[in-house]
């Protein structure tokens, strides 16, 4: 497999030098920017496989980036890799359309995985993100389970789904998530790329609700 | 351009024999040849015409001033386009285009104050200026009633492309309709004092002077965003805004000195000259003059005060959160900075005070509140996360799901979990241990697991068995129940599960 081209997109120098020096040899970087709008012209010019993207930029979020190259080129795809855990902004950044989403805390090899992964068409979803998923979709938090949904199938989870995900917070890979329900690797991804697919498109009023009541308390 | 090629028409319809006349409009080739395009407007026309003889189209195409409509001596309908043909060879143009059809609506381009006459305009095919000429001459022949029936239609009227009417709006405005009734009992009292000074013409003037204050009072405050812009931007010349400039507000100050000087001079006068009439001008020219000069001053103070009060909140604001990443972040630094040899301690450091950070910023919660007790299961998590990661040097990995109260079968389970993270940072050597607590409707599971050595659950020794089941009977006990999974090398993961009791359910995850 040769090396997914790579462009970085974070505010802070010294951590871009870091995830740098801790990929060099396993992907290709192309680029990096530390705004929004230098971003947007330098991916657009050298139009990577992967973006890793911070999602607190100074010039807006990380999802403006994502929105404006999307209309271009739809085969760039996003990770959003933050040093925040606020629900809205990891919401924000995956609705806007990235591929997934993982800690600023992650290992070099984990990261390494993650950005082959996406650069393969595949969704990445950290254990915090299965967890706020697990979290947005549960059933019992709906107060407007009787507002008439407009898509049913995109507003809730499989069973399946729903396991897939609780193996995922639990910390296991993909793998041995796979291995636990005797389901092939590949089933696995395509259960997590249709949750991120629903996370995407649901229109559930309560994925951003539940965002903001989770910033309150 | 419709009203050209109309306007051209009917100028040579009124001048069927206009090689003698004087030439007007733009209609040359015609006059010379002295036949009038045959085309069935102008056709009509020109048939009438010859038809009624010769002397209205003799004193027409003369075009000697602007002579009145003659249309009540001609013999039938075709006059109508007549008068207004040769009005239009005058210059006067008494249409712009075909009637629009729908309903009437005011209009958002080529307004003059609310869009109300365009609007009729647009709707019958009018002249817009003929309108507006009407609107005026018989808001004053009628006293000002029209006036008002103008601010009505103004308030009922949707705008165009809009599907409510401001009226809609303006009866949820409370503090609006409390100002139109104040305005209205000032006016009031105003008009009783101008009739007992004996000027009644004032009184006659009293229903409609009161409705359009209440109705325009109603208007600037409930009309939509972009109808207000250009209102305020008729303001603006006059310098009646707080933004204009500095030009227009000399010009502002120059007419509101002017009209405080006339009114001091009307004052003065009073005695000798229209006794009674000049006082009332005179306070009209003295209030209308200070509103002028002063209302705008009035009007800045008022907002700096505002602007004030929002930058001392703001400093405020950053004092306190500069005071808090100095008592946190700051001292963290230094304490790093110190101990940078002792690699152990600089990560548990670096770790504590991220996790103090994140729970500020993310969650709320102010530096130093982390300790105390817990009063939800996710509190529980936090601090097992907390007293681990400190304690033992390994980042603890925790994902929540839910939440609910703590209860003694809650406490139980969190001690089982405390235990058994302990344990996967004492045995298994890895450095990241994951903990998942998912709360759901009728049990609350939690999940330990780590990618360290791993053990054979079936050749554990007696003595190390001990906790494994001391955690599992303590959870036995309460109606939950504990599995160890684990292999030599893949890792140890210890699941937890414990129903939760009847009466918690009911509030559910919060």
């Amino acid at each position: 497999m040769s090396k997914p081209r790579v462009f970085l997109v974070d505010d802070h120098s010294m951590f871009r030098a870091g995830v740098r020096s801790e990929l060099a040899g396993a992907v290709d970087i192309v680029g990096e920017a530390a705004d929004v709008s230098p971003a947007i012209t330098q991916i657009a010019q050298s139009v990577p496989e992967v973006v890793l993207l911070d999602v607190h930029l100074p010039g807006g979020g990380g999802q403006d980036v994502v929105a404006a190259i999307r209309a271009e080129h739809p085969d760039v795809k996003f990770l959003a890799l933050s040093a925040s855990d606020a629900p809205e902004d990891v919401i924000a950044v995956i609705r806007a359309g990235a591929r997934g989403y993982v800690t600023k805390t992650i290992s070099g090899t984990e990261l390494i995985d993650a950005i082959n992964r996406v650069a393969a068409g595949d969704a990445v979803f950290s254990p915090r993100l299965a967890g706020f998923v697990l979290d947005a979709f549960a059933a019992g938090h709906s107060a407007d389970l009787g507002r008439p949904s407009f898509d049913p199938e995109l507003d809730q989870l499989t069973g399946r789904e729903r396991e897939v995900l609780r193996l995922i917070a639990r910390g296991y890979t993909y793998r041995e998530v796979a291995k636990e329900l005797f389901i092939s690797v590949k089933t696995v991804e395509s259960h997590v790329s249709s949750v991120l697919r629903k996370l995407q498109l649901s229109t559930r009023h309560q994925l951003t609700r539940w965002a903001a009541e989770r910033k309150l308390t | 351009m419709v009203d050209q090629a109309d306007g051209a028409a009917r100028n040579a319809a009124a001048q069927p024999g206009g090689q003698s006349g004087v030439p007007s409009g733009p209609c040359q080739p015609w006059e010379t040849g002295g036949n009038p395009p045959s085309d069935g407007r102008s056709g009509q026309g020109a048939s009438g015409q010859g038809a009624s003889g010769q002397g209205a189209s003799g004193e027409g195409a003369s075009g000697q001033g602007a002579s009145p409509p003659q249309g009540h001596s001609q013999p039938h309908g075709a006059g109508e386009g007549h008068w207004s043909a040769r009005l239009e060879s005058h210059g006067i143009r008494l249409t712009r285009g075909p009637a629009s059809p729908g309903p009437l609506r005011r209009a958002r381009d080529g307004q003059l104050l609310g869009g109300v006459a365009a609007g009729i305009a647009r709707r019958t095919g009018l002249s817009v200026g003929l309108i507006r000429v009407l609107i005026v001459v018989v808001t004053l022949l009628s006293t000002g009633y029209l006036g008002m029936a103008y601010v009505l239609a103004w308030l009922f009227i949707p705008a165009e492309g809009a599907d409510r009417n401001i009226a809609s709006k303006a009866v949820t405005d409370k503090r609006g309709i409390g100002l139109a009734v104040g305005l209205t009992s000032v006016l009031v009292v105003a008009l009783v004092i101008a009739s007992a000074l004996n000027a009644p013409w004032v009184t006659s003037l009293a229903v409609p002077l009161i409705v359009c204050a209440d109705g325009l009072v109603l208007i600037s405050r409930n009309a939509p965003d972009e109808e207000l812009a250009y209102l305020r931007s008729l303001a603006d010349p006059a310098g009646l805004t707080a933004t204009a400039p500095r030009s227009r507000r000399g010009l502002r100050f120059g007419i509101g000195a002017l009209l405080l000087i006339l009114g001091v001079y009307a004052l003065l006068q009073g005695h000798e000259r229209l006794a009674l009439l000049w006082p009332l001008a005179g306070i009209m020219l003295f209030v209308g003059g200070i509103t002028l000069v002063l209302g705008p001053w009035w009007l800045r103070i008022a907002t700096e005060a505002v602007a004030e009060r929002q930058a001392r909140i703001r400093a405020e604001e950053r004092a306190d959160m500069a005071s808090r990443v100095h008592d946190s972040v700051l001292q963290t630094l230094a304490l790093i900075q110190r101990r940078a040899g002792d690699q152990q301690q600089v990560i548990q450091l670096a770790r504590a005070q991220e996790r103090e950070l994140r729970a500020w910023l993310f969650d709320g919660r102010p530096p130093g509140s982390m300790e105390g007790q817990a009063e939800t299961v996710a509190d529980g998590v936090r601090l097992i996360q907390q007293e681990v990661e400190s304690q033992h040097g390994l980042a603890v990995e925790a994902v929540t799901v839910g939440d609910c109260e703590l209860d003694d079968d809650m406490s139980a389970l969190l001690a089982a979990a405390r235990e058994a993270t302990v344990n996967a940072a004492k045995w298994s050597g890895a450095d990241t241990v994951s903990l998942f607590v998912e709360v759901e409707q009728d049990s609350v599971s939690m999940f330990v697991r780590d990618r360290g050595c791993g053990f054979d659950p079936a050749a554990v020794p007696a003595d190390r068995k001990g906790l494994a089941e001391s955690v599992r009977a303590r959870l036995t006990r309460r109606g939950g129940s504990a599995t160890i999974r684990s292999a030599p090398g893949e890792g140890t993961e210890v699941s937890l599960v414990m129903p939760r009791s009847a009466d918690d359910r009911v509030p559910g995850r919060t």
